[in-house]
C-alpha cells in the first residue's frame, strides 16, 4: 500500500466526523430538551394555552387532512404525468426535455414561492382563505415533481419484453397499463408516494401563508389549522417557553419521517437506493 | 405502441387523462411564474430599479433589497465552501477508502440527514448553535450560525450526487491505476475525481439553489437584522426569510415587493438549474 493511501485512510476520519458528530449533536439535544414532555398524553391531547401545555393532537390531525389534500392531488396527476413520460414521449426527444426542464425547475423552486402563489392563488384568487385546503394545494405542487420523478422511474423499470409480450398480444393501451404496467411498478410507485408524504411532512414555509397557525381542531377542509412542523417554528420563535414542546415536537416529527425510511428501505430492497426526498 | 385505426374508446380516453395530467404538471410551474409577474408587474414596470438600492423601509415606501440579497449570497457561499469540500472527499473516501462496515451505515445514516426537516435543523442551530456561538461573540443569532446550519442541510445531498457520479464512472479507470500500481489516492486524484467533476460540479449548483432557497433554518438563526454583515458573527436577513417574517401583515406596495423577491428568487433558480443541466449535458437532475 502506498503511504499516501495509508494516510488518505485515516485521514478521512476527519470529515467523517464532520457529519456524523453534528447530526449525533442534534438527536441528544433535541432529547435532551423534549424528552420531558414527551408522553402518550402528549399525542393524545390538544394544546392550551397557546401551546405552552396541552399535547399535540389537533395538530397530528390537521397534518392528516393536509397530507390528505396533498395526496389527493399530487398522486393522481404525478401517476398521469409519469404514465405520459414514459408511454407516449420518447426519450431525449424536445418534449422529454422541455418538461423534465419544468419538472427539475419546479423540484427546485424555493419553498416560500409555493407559499406566495398558494397564498396569491388558491387563498385569495380562488377564494379558499387560509384553509387546508390551500395549503394541501399548494403542498400538492411541491411534492409533483417528486412523485413524477420516483413513478417515472418505476415505470421504465418494466422489461421491454413486457411491452413486446403486450403488443404481440394486441392488448389495448388501457389493459396494457393497467393489468401490467401499474402491477408491476406498483412498489416503485408506492416508494414515490412514501417520499412525497416524507417531503410534505418536513415542510413549513408553504404553510405559513397559506393553511395558517389555528391550533384547534379543524372542522372540514376549509378550516385553517396548523402542521407539526409550523408548530415546532412557532413554539420555538414567537412562544416564550416553547422549546420544550417545540423539541418534542421536533422529535415525534423525526420518528415518523424515519418510520418512512424504513418503511421505503424495506419496498426497495436494496441495500442503499440512491433515491432521496 | 400499436398504430390501429380505431382506439378503443378507453384507450383514447386514457391517452387523453394522461396529456391532461401532463399539461396539468407544466401549467403549475407556468401558472406560478405568471402569478408572481402578475402580481409584480405594475410595481417593476413603475419603479423595478429601486429594490435593488439599498434602504429596506417598507413603511416610507422604500424597498430596497441590495442588503438583503448579499445576506442571502453570502449565507449560502459560506455554507457552500463549508459543506462542499467535506461532502467531496467524505464520498470518495467512503467509496474508496471506508471499511465495508463503516460505509453502509453511515450512507444510510446521511440519507436520513437528507430527510430531516428544515425546521428541525432551525431549531438545533436556536437551542444550541447560538447560544454557543453567543459565549465567543454575541449576539449568537448570526451570519456563521445561519450558514452552519444550511452546511449541514446541503451536506447529505451533496455527498450522495458525488457518491451516484462515482459508481457512475467505467470501471476500468480505477483498475487500470491499480495494474500499473499507482496510489489509489493519486488514481482518485488525477483520474477519478476529474473525470467525475462535471457531474459533481452540477450536484453543487443545485445545492446552491437549495441554500438560496431555504427559508426555515435561516430565519430561525440569522437574526434578520437587515443589513450589510461586517464579520461573519453579524445577523442577517436573506430574501427567504424576510418573505416568511413580513408576508403576515405586509399590505399593498409593501406586499408586492416580496412578491418580487419571490420572483428573484425562482428566476435565480432557473438560472442555476440552466447552469446545472449544461453541466451534466441535458440528463435529469437528481432529486
Amino acid at each position: 500500500m502506498h503511504r499516501s493511501d495509508r494516510w488518505a485512510a485515516v485521514l478521512g476520519l476527519i470529515p467523517w466526523l464532520l457529519v456524523v458528530a453534528p447530526l449525533t449533536m442534534m438527536l441528544a439535544a433535541l432529547w435532551q430538551q423534549g424528552q420531558g414532555v414527551l408522553s402518550l398524553a402528549f399525542l393524545l391531547e390538544d394544546p392550551s394555552r397557546a401551546g405552552r401545555a396541552g399535547g399535540i393532537a389537533s395538530l397530528l390531525l390537521s397534518t392528516g387532512w393536509i397530507l390528505a389534500v396533498c395526496l389527493a392531488v399530487a398522486v393522481p396527476v404525478g401517476l398521469g404525468c409519469a404514465l405520459f413520460l414514459s408511454e407516449e414521449v420518447r426519450p431525449g426527444s424536445a418534449t422529454d426535455r422541455r418538461l423534465g426542464f419544468a419538472l427539475d425547475l419546479l423540484a427546485a423552486t424555493p419553498s416560500v414561492v409555493f407559499g406566495l402563489f398558494g397564498y396569491q392563488f388558491f387563498a385569495i384568487t380562488l377564494g379558499l382563505g387560509f384553509s387546508i385546503l390551500s395549503g394541501g394545494l399548494a403542498l400538492s405542487l411541491m411534492v409533483l415533481p417528486l412523485m413524477i420523478r420516483s413513478a417515472e422511474q418505476a415505470l421504465r423499470g418494466v422489461p421491454l419484453s413486457y411491452r413486446r409480450a403486450a403488443e404481440a398480444l394486441a392488448v389495448s393501451r388501457w389493459g396494457w397499463v393497467r393489468r401490467v404496467l401499474l402491477p408491476n411498478a406498483a412498489s416503485g410507485i408506492a416508494v414515490g408516494v412514501i417520499l412525497s408524504v416524507g417531503r410534505a411532512l418536513a415542510e413549513t414555509a408553504v404553510l405559513l401563508f397559506t393553511a395558517g397557525y389555528v391550533l384547534r381542531r379543524p372542522d372540514s377542509v376549509f378550516d385553517s389549522g396548523r402542521a407539526l412542523s409550523v408548530h415546532i417554528y412557532d413554539m420555538a420563535m414567537n412562544v416564550p417557553g416553547g422549546t420544550e414542546r417545540a423539541a418534542a415536537t421536533a422529535l415525534v416529527l423525526v420518528a415518523l419521517l424515519v418510520l418512512i425510511n424504513l418503511l421505503i428501505r424495506r419496498l426497495v430492497r436494496r441495500p442503499f437506493s440512491g433515491v432521496v426526498r | 405502441m400499436t398504430i390501429t385505426l380505431f382506439l378503443p374508446s378507453a384507450d383514447r380516453g386514457l391517452r387523453w387523462l394522461l396529456r391532461l395530467s401532463a399539461l396539468l404538471s407544466a401549467a403549475s410551474l407556468g401558472g406560478i411564474v405568471l402569478v408572481l409577474l402578475w402580481r409584480t408587474g405594475p410595481f417593476l414596470w413603475s419603479q423595478g430599479g429601486a429594490v435593488f438600492a439599498s434602504g429596506w423601509h417598507p413603511g416610507a415606501g422604500e424597498y430596497g433589497m441590495a442588503a438583503m440579497i448579499a445576506g442571502s449570497l453570502l449565507v449560502s457561499l459560506l455554507a457552500l465552501a463549508m459543506a462542499a469540500p467535506v461532502a467531496v472527499t467524505l464520498a470518495a473516501w467512503l467509496r474508496y477508502y471506508a471499511p465495508a462496515a463503516l460505509r453502509r451505515p453511515t450512507l444510510i445514516l446521511v440519507e436520513l440527514m437528507a430527510g430531516i426537516p428544515s425546521v428541525v435543523y432551525g431549531l438545533w442551530g436556536l437551542l444550541v448553535l447560538v447560544p454557543w456561538i453567543n459565549r465567543w461573540a454575541p449576539p449568537g443569532a448570526s451570519w456563521l450560525a445561519g450558514s452552519l446550519v444550511l452546511a449541514l442541510m446541503i451536506l447529505p445531498l451533496a455527498l450522495l450526487v458525488t457518491d451516484t457520479a462515482l459508481r457512475q464512472l467505467p470501471p476500468t479507470w480505477s483498475r487500470a491505476g491499480e495494474a500499473l500500481a499507482l496510489s489509489r489516492f493519486g488514481v482518485l486524484r488525477r483520474v477519478l475525481l476529474p473525470g467525475a467533476a462535471p457531474s459533481i460540479l452540477s450536484g453543487v449548483v443545485l445545492q446552491f439553489g437549495r441554500a438560496l432557497g431555504e427559508t426555515m433554518a435561516v430565519l430561525m438563526v440569522c437574526g434578520n437584522v437587515v443589513q450589510w454583515p461586517h464579520s461573519v458573527f453579524d445577523p442577517v436577513r436573506t430574501l427567504t426569510a424576510n418573505i416568511a417574517l413580513e408576508m403576515a401583515y405586509a399590505t399593498g406596495e409593501h406586499r408586492v415587493a416580496l412578491f418580487v423577491s419571490g420572483l428573484m428568487l425562482i428566476s435565480v433558480t432557473a438560472v442555476l438549474l440552466t447552469l446545472a443541466w449544461r453541466l451534466r449535458g441535458h440528463q435529469h437532475a437528481p432529486q
